[in-house]
């Protein structure tokens, strides 16, 4: 490859523009400083924070997936939310089969059943994922009112399936030894479980700009959300790179699910609706297709969700809409809308 | 007359103008037909729901928009009917000022809604309806000093519509007229006519441009209707019908929930009831809602015997219990989206329109 | 003369409730220019979508190499050997130049010595190569497609009015660099409205209206014939010239 010798002249845009961009950046600790002073204590603050940024960060794998499948394809899976709720079954059932290992003091026992259970539930809500792009939203492709219906109808039956496999009570689910309790930080008290989610959510994030931005299949995605045609043109199957991060998307909402569960430590074949509504909102927020938006939406929502729930317990979810209507009316695509050609 | 009365929108098959009959007797003289409380509670439900449902054909099916919003609609008709009834006392005014207030804010939120959301894609708004209406159900079930949380509230109706109340000495074609029976009939009556509304409603001008624009609102938008304006003011109107329909079911029941009008499950029946009905046909309505009420209410017994039947075989028995009477309509519903996108309706006129 | 490297028969396509073409057959001869003209809306643009694949033809053959390509998927088609620079040009302005290139070079890495030749066409492509390519000027832009197309050797390749929208300057530079591209293997159908370019560069000639085909010859033939050209003008060319 020639070197560069000429450096690129690039114009360079007004400041106010480029300041633009990074405005939503700065969002995450506004909200912080926000929740410092109506929480008015530092310790308070702190477990409120780490408990908000474990929250937006699973709301994250959640929706990550859900965000991309709809830049490329111009798709939303209602459905998602069934991933969720059978990843955390799954899971669940790993995790019983594995109590030996979860109840055993050593903490890399209690790992090595978590990492167990989290692959295999990231196979199987892959693979569901797999007959689901086939089976339900391959026939009405293209056509969005259908694929409202039949996604929701998806997920409807889903749900009813965890109750035939599963039962129809709520399951506990019990977190690994190693990650039940607190850390004491000064006087807060951080759950270890959080730190753990707050690890996971931030790696994958980082895996996943790093797989768009430094990997042909990323950037063959990136290049996808914004003209898929194109794409076709210089001769690649999208609907194949679809199915794939149709797949990678399942997978992630399963292992979202898992953790989810692990978090709340009880699990209902309704869990996945009613995350669906963080999940939505967190995407509307973020700009529909823009995973940068996405993770900066679920950190806000999971931040104010948090804070709102020790303020004001009664409008906690009443606040995230609040969010999501002053951000849509800052900006009517969310923070950061994709650009689409034509 | 007639004619006149359905805006001149025939049923257009002759097996549905007769079962439209069938249905509209049926309903007409339920209290003289089918004694006893049960079949009378199934026909209030039948002619609620048809409003609810046909309210909701005319977004989903004329305008082309999903919105998940329905029930909440639903539900401040029926909050504000309770409420009026619970703060006001069991009178017709407290009752009506209650109506008016949960229909108007009904209206209101709908604007809202739509003037913010419908400018973007029909994706988004399915997904802020969604979002919306579980924040409304969840709101709802907090402040429960006020109304009554998960329980719902229970209220004294005026007193003309109580069984105690006896219109005639004697009764009538061997039917006491007390006030549940003047009930049913207020419902009846106000349903029918709410029906009949809606389908003046699609069938003017107005509805004429929603089709426009459903069919392709760039090209109606280039004609010089504005596009938004169409389907907001289609989302005020049906979540207006959706309210009323909520009106009628708190006078009925004499009593509100969250389960009998916020849930999820009954925007989901709601969304069965339309696609198996028929889109966009307003009949659908009719047939969707007298469907599944009655196979709601008569067929889960028959899959208790289903299971029963199979108690032996472990997954399969599981499969029929009558718990699982989602599942069966869920994958009727997928099915139906795939194969009978114009539902039983629109089947019916296509047979004919082959067979002619 | 050997056989024809692109071939419509009687090609159909709709668009919606839109007839648009309506039985086009066209001849593309091996290497050289052809061009395709006509006035808006006369099916310049759906002719070359159907090549592609992008809109299916409803009745009719394309044959390509000897080979019906009317059934084969996108991707199918660009991988036989046809690259495609639509009209809207498809740069994908989130990637930069160089991952824009990359896409473009679907059978492996990029060939340094072709690279260094296409960056010779199109100097830019050099000079903003870490660029994004949002931030490229709209000739810039063309060039970029342009590039993209040329960065493996391809049988055939479509371009949709190059020209469209730009300076005088960049104009004579793309001009020059598809002279350039002609002397090499590479057969170009090139759909333009501009004459003056077109008659520079083109070979043979066809023009649409309608959705058909209402002329096919030479472009010398054309050129000279001010009477043809008079009566062709008058459909295609007037509210250009």
């Amino acid at each position: 490859m020639s070197e560069t010798l000429i450096r690129p002249r690039i114009e360079a845009r007004p400041l106010g523009e480029r300041l633009a961009e990074k405005l939503p950046l700065l969002l995450v600790p506004l909200l912080m400083l926000g929740g410092l002073i109506v929480t008015g204590s530092p310790s308070t603050w702190a477990t409120l924070t780490v408990a908000g940024l474990a929250m937006g960060l699973m709301i994250f794998i959640m929706a990550s997936g859900l965000t991309l499948v709809f830049g490329l394809m111009d798709i939303i899976n209602f459905g998602h939310g069934a991933f969720v709720a059978v990843g955390a079954f799954i899971g669940f059932t790993v995790l019983t089969w594995l109590s030996g290992w979860t109840g055993h003091p050593s903490v890399l026992m209690n790992l090595a059943a978590m990492l167990i259970a989290v692959t295999v539930t990231m196979l199987a809500t892959g693979l569901i994922g797999y007959g689901f792009e086939k089976v339900i939203i391959k026939p009405v492709y293209g056509q969005h009112l259908k694929q409202i219906l039949v996604t929701m109808g998806g997920m409807i039956i889903a749900q009813q399936l965890i109750h035939v496999v599963w039962g129809p009570d709520a399951l506990h689910l019990s977190r690994p030894l190693a990650l039940q309790g607190s850390w004491v930080i000064g006087d807060a008290a951080i759950e270890k479980y959080r730190i753990v989610a707050v690890g996971v959510g931030l790696a994958l994030f980082v895996a996943m700009r790093h797989v768009l931005k430094h990997t042909k299949v990323g950037l063959l995605v990136r290049a996808g959300v914004e003209n898929g045609e194109m794409v076709e043109a210089l001769g690649y199957r999208i609907r194949r790179l679809f199915l794939v991060v149709f797949m990678v998307g399942s997978a992630l909402a399963g292992l979202g699910g898992v953790m989810w569960g692990l978090y709340q430590e009880t699990i209902t074949a309704h869990m996945g609706s009613e995350i669906m509504v963080l999940v939505f909102i967190v995407v509307i927020i973020g700009g529909l297709g823009s995973v940068e938006g996405c993770f900066i939406g679920a950190l806000l929502v999971g931040l104010l969700a948090n804070y709102t729930a020790f303020a004001a317990p009664k409008v906690a979810l009443v606040s995230t809409i609040g969010l999501m209507v002053v951000v849509l009316m800052w900006r009517p695509q969310g923070l950061y809308p994709v650009v689409k050609a034509k | 007359m007639l004619m006149k009365l359905l805006s001149g929108d025939r049923p257009a098959s002759p097996v549905l103008t007769v079962l439209l009959l069938v249905i509209l007797i049926g309903l007409a003289f339920a209290p003289f037909l089918f004694p006893g409380s049960k079949p009378l509670e199934t026909a209030a439900r039948i002619c609620i729901f048809i409003v609810l449902v046909a309210s909701y054909d005319l977004l989903i099916g004329y305008t082309g928009i999903v919105s998940f919003a329905h029930t909440m609609f639903f539900g401040l008709g029926a909050y504000g009917t309770a409420l009026g009834l619970t703060l006001g006392g069991a009178s017709f005014a407290a009752a009506g000022l209650g109506a008016l207030c949960g229909v108007g804010l009904a209206a209101l939120l709908a604007l809202a809604i739509g003037l913010f959301s419908l400018r973007v894609k029909a994706i988004f708004f399915a997904m802020v309806t969604l979002a919306i209406a579980s924040a409304f159900a969840v709101l709802v079930s907090q402040l429960s000093f006020l109304t009554g949380g998960e329980d719902g509230l229970n209220y004294k109706i005026p007193r003309e519509l109580t069984p105690a109340f006896k219109l005639f000495a004697e009764p009538v074609l061997g039917l006491r007229i007390d006030g549940k029976v003047l009930s049913y009939y207020l419902v009846f009556g106000v349903a029918l006519a709410l029906f009949l509304a809606l389908v003046r409603i699609v069938n003017s001008p107005f509805g004429r441009v929603l089709k426009a624009v459903r069919d392709n609102g760039f090209r109606a938008e280039a004609i010089g209707y504005k596009a938004v304006h169409y389907r907001t003011a289609a989302t005020v109107l049906s979540a207006m019908m959706a309210a009323m329909a909520g009106v009628l079911l708190a006078l009925w029941l004499r009593y509100t929930g969250p389960a009998t009008t916020l849930s999820m499950e009954i925007m989901v029946d709601i969304l069965l009831m339309v696609v198996i009905g028929g889109m966009g046909t307003m009949y659908g309505a009719v047939i969707g809602a007298t469907l599944f009420i009655l196979a709601q209410t008569y067929l889960q017994a028959l899959m208790g015997l289903a299971e029963g039947a199979t108690a032996g075989i472990p997954l399969l028995s599981a499969l029929v219990a009558p718990d699982r009477w989602l599942l069966w309509l869920g994958v009727l519903f997928v099915l139906s989206v795939y194969f009978f996108p114009t539902g039983i309706v629109g089947r019916l006129r296509a047979g004919k329109a082959g067979a002619a | 003369m050997a056989e024809p490297l692109l071939t419509l028969d009687g090609v159909h396509t709709h668009i919606g409730p839109y007839h648009i073409l309506q039985g086009v057959s066209l001849t593309v001869p091996q290497g050289g220019v052809s061009v395709l003209l006509g006035r808006n809306g006369a099916g310049k643009t759906t002719t070359l979508r159907t090549i592609m694949g992008l809109w299916r033809a409803s009745r009719g053959e394309v044959r390509f190499d000897g080979r019906d390509i009317t059934q084969l998927d996108t991707p199918s088609i660009a991988r036989a050997g046809i690259a495609y620079v639509p009209e809207n040009m498809g740069i994908f302005t989130d990637l930069t130049v160089a991952e824009n290139m990359a896409l473009a070079a679907t059978s492996g890495p990029i060939d340094a010595k072709r690279l260094s030749w296409v960056q010779d066409l199109f100097p830019p492509i050099r000079n903003f190569w870490n660029s994004s390519a949002g931030t490229l000027s709209g000739g810039q832009k063309q060039m970029l497609a342009v590039s993209r197309a040329i960065i493996e050797p391809r049988r055939l390749i479509l371009i949709d009015e190059p020209t469209k929208g730009l300076a005088p300057a960049i104009i004579v530079a793309m001009t020059d660099a598809l002279r350039q591209l002609k002397e090499t293997e590479t057969t170009i159908l090139l759909v333009e409205q501009n004459f003056a370019m077109a008659s520079s560069l083109g070979d043979t000639v066809a023009v649409m209206d309608d959705g058909r085909i209402v002329h096919a010859g030479g472009m010398a033939t054309l050129v000279a014939d001010a009477g043809l050209q008079e009566r062709l003008m008058g459909l295609s060319l007037e509210a250009h010239q």
